[in-house]
């Protein structure tokens, strides 16, 4: 049972084709590497997913849902949570904030006065995911920007897995992190995938994708020229797919 | 204290200023025949807070705009055009009185919303925008008036300008209402997050789920709105639809707004700072004025402080990435 669909999904840039009518499917629970070369289309495809961008022709579905047309705040509200590659984090802004941001849970001023964000709440509830993820930094209420690279990094997944997603996109979501961290947001998508969270996992690091991923797409020039399996692969099939030697 | 300042996002130096300027023009400006100085009597207190609270008003508008990383340069026309549009709703057409608070109102949220729409939709950078709405609105506002004030307005909006109940001017109880409810959205709404987010980084806030381009709509809207209702304390203040109030206001708004501690690139503003800052700007024109300071020269002067306080921000926020 697929819950995400994707069916023909095309982009274009002005005049420059980057999704060519792409399909794929992706089951509850099942972890999925996305891989290819710089400029294969990968962020434009999961951008695509979360409504970020709008396609040009083809089908969104989520849940069983056409989402093709909705707003990225109403996807968000289905269970699609994205960790983008530049973090789409507000620096000025603290990091529980960061964490709700879009999300706010609000509470009557002496039960009078409406939508009154509830800053101690979302201060607790940040603390505790952090904690839960074993992220540490100075404080979460000191601005994003002033954290460092890796850091902010957790603090991109931390606002992925506060809401009950469904799906998760992780776009190169180790990047910056030191091989401690890398290890521990490899354990993390395992646990996901018990929890029936589904995750794509888009990384340049073949050696992380092989270990978290069962199956690997290969996307090259919009288009997707692989999809394997991981026990019926390897290393230098999945390079050869990414640089063009296999067609 | 410090807790606070932090949070409400109120510099320490702004502070300072006000006081230090307080200190200044006590000193420097005119004795009265009794000997206190001028400066330092509860008249002139009150002067500076009813010229306060209508650049004021607009300064709020200029911080919700500024903190989304736009910027609102027509404030002073639509404030004049909000002024002769109600004057000319009550006394030339003679509708009832509350229709010169309805039309400033309105004539305020509807510029507010032109600016928005073209923001939005025509993707036109927002100073162009709101330069060219600095000249449609002030250009409408005297044809409107056919160049000439609109004199004579009903008791009713009168009062909104002119008494005091327990000897407080009506203008004072009008700021202090708009800047506690625009504190409240601004800094404990979804809304003000959001729009702070927005000025911060823009993408992150779609990515997130906020509706970028209502935003910003709503946003400029406010903007005009608290241009019009400046525009209906001008009137009554001065009994007079006139189409040249405000001019160079938004010089003021959006100086009191960036001293305040607004970032002038976005993502960071305070309605409580923004009045702190407003209420430099009213001392230091009060003290210029009662110095006898020509008004040529206090335009100098306003311009070089705002030119000031965007650099000391510049600087010091160079100074953050240092380290
Ligand atoms: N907003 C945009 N406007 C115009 N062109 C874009 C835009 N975003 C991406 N592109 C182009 O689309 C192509 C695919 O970009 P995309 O970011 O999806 O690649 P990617 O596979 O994620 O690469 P990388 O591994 O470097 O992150 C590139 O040629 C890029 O220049
Ligand atoms: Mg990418």
């Amino acid at each position: 049972m697929s819950i995400l669909e994707l069916s023909g999904v095309e982009k274009n840039f002005g005049a420059v084709r980057v999704l060519n009518g792409v399909d794929l499917n992706v089951s509850a629970g099942e972890v999925v590497g996305l891989v290819g070369d710089n400029g294969a289309g990968k962020s434009t495809l999961m951008k695509s997913i979360t409504g970020v961008y709008s396609i040009d022709r083809g089908k969104v579905a989520f849940d069983g849902k056409d989402i093709t047309g909705s707003e990225p705040g109403a996807r968000r509200d289905l269970g699609i949570e994205m960790i983008y590659q530049d973090l789409a984090l507000a620096p000025q802004q603290d990091v529980a904030n960061n964490i709700f941001l879009g999300r706010e849970p609000t509470k009557r001023l002496f039960g009078i006065f409406p939508s009154f964000v509830d800053k101690s709440r979302i201060d607790a509830e940040a603390r505790l995911m952090l904690d839960r993820l074993g992220v540490h930094v100075p404080g979460i209420d000191i601005p994003v920007g002033m954290l460092s690279g890796g850091q902010q990094q957790t603090i991109a997944i931390a606002r992925a897995l506060t809401f009950r997603p469904k799906l998760v996109i992780m776009d190169e979501p180790t990047a910056a992190l030191a091989v401690r961290e890398v290890e521990s947001v490899l354990k993390l998508i395992g646990q996901m995938k018990e929890d029936g969270i589904a995750t794509i996992l888009i990384s340049h690091r073949l050696n992380d994708v092989f270990e978290a991923c069962g199956r690997i797409v290969v996307l090259r020039r919009g288009d997707v020229i692989a999809d394997l399996n991981r026990s019926e692969t390897d290393m230098s099939e999945v390079v050869s797919y990414i640089v063009g030697a296999n067609g | 204290m410090l807790k606070f300042l932090e949070r409400t996002h109120i510099r320490i130096e702004s502070l300072a200023v006000l006081a230090g300027l307080i200190v200044i023009m006590a000193v420097f400006s005119p004795t009265t025949g009794s000997g206190t100085r001028v400066f330092l009597t509860a008249n002139n207190f009150f002067n500076i807070i009813l010229a306060t609270a209508t650049f004021g008003i607009l300064a709020i508008g200029a911080t919700f705009v500024i903190a989304a990383a736009g910027i609102d340069l027509s404030l002073g026309s639509v404030l004049g055009l909000a002024s002769v549009t109600g004057a000319a709703l009550v006394v030339t057409l003679e509708m009832p009185w509350y229709f010169a608070i309805v039309g400033a109102l309105a004539a305020g949220t509807a510029a507010g919303a032109v600016n928005g729409f073209i923001v939005t939709r025509g993707r036109v950078p927002a100073f162009i925008v709101t330069l060219g709405m600095l000249g449609i609105a002030r250009g409408l506002a005297l044809i409107i008036s056919s160049g000439r004030g609109i004199y004579g307005l009903p008791d009713e909006v009168l009062f909104l300008g002119q008494a005091r109940p327990w000897g407080v001017p009506t203008p004072v109880f009008i700021l202090a209402a708009v800047a506690l409810v625009s504190h409240y959205v601004l800094a404990h709404t979804p809304f003000g997050h959001h729009t702070l987010a927005l000025g911060d980084n823009e993408s992150a806030a779609r990515a997130t789920g906020v509706n970028v381009r209502r935003q910003r709509m709503l946003l400029y809207m406010i903007s005009g709105l608290m241009a019009g209702i400046a525009g209906l304390i001008f009137t009554a203040r001065v009994n007079t639809g006139d189409p040249t109030a405000g001019l160079n206001y938004e010089l003021l708004a959006i100086t009191a707004a960036i001293i305040g501690g607004t970032n002038l690139f976005g993502g960071r503003g305070s309605i409580l700072g923004t009045m702190i800052g407003a209420l430099i700007m009213g001392v230091l024109q009060n003290g210029l004025n009662l110095m006898a300071v020509q008004a040529y020269y206090q335009q100098m002067a306003i311009g070089a402080v705002l030119i000031a306080a965007v650099w000391l921000d510049q600087v010091r926020s160079r100074g953050r990435q240092a380290h």
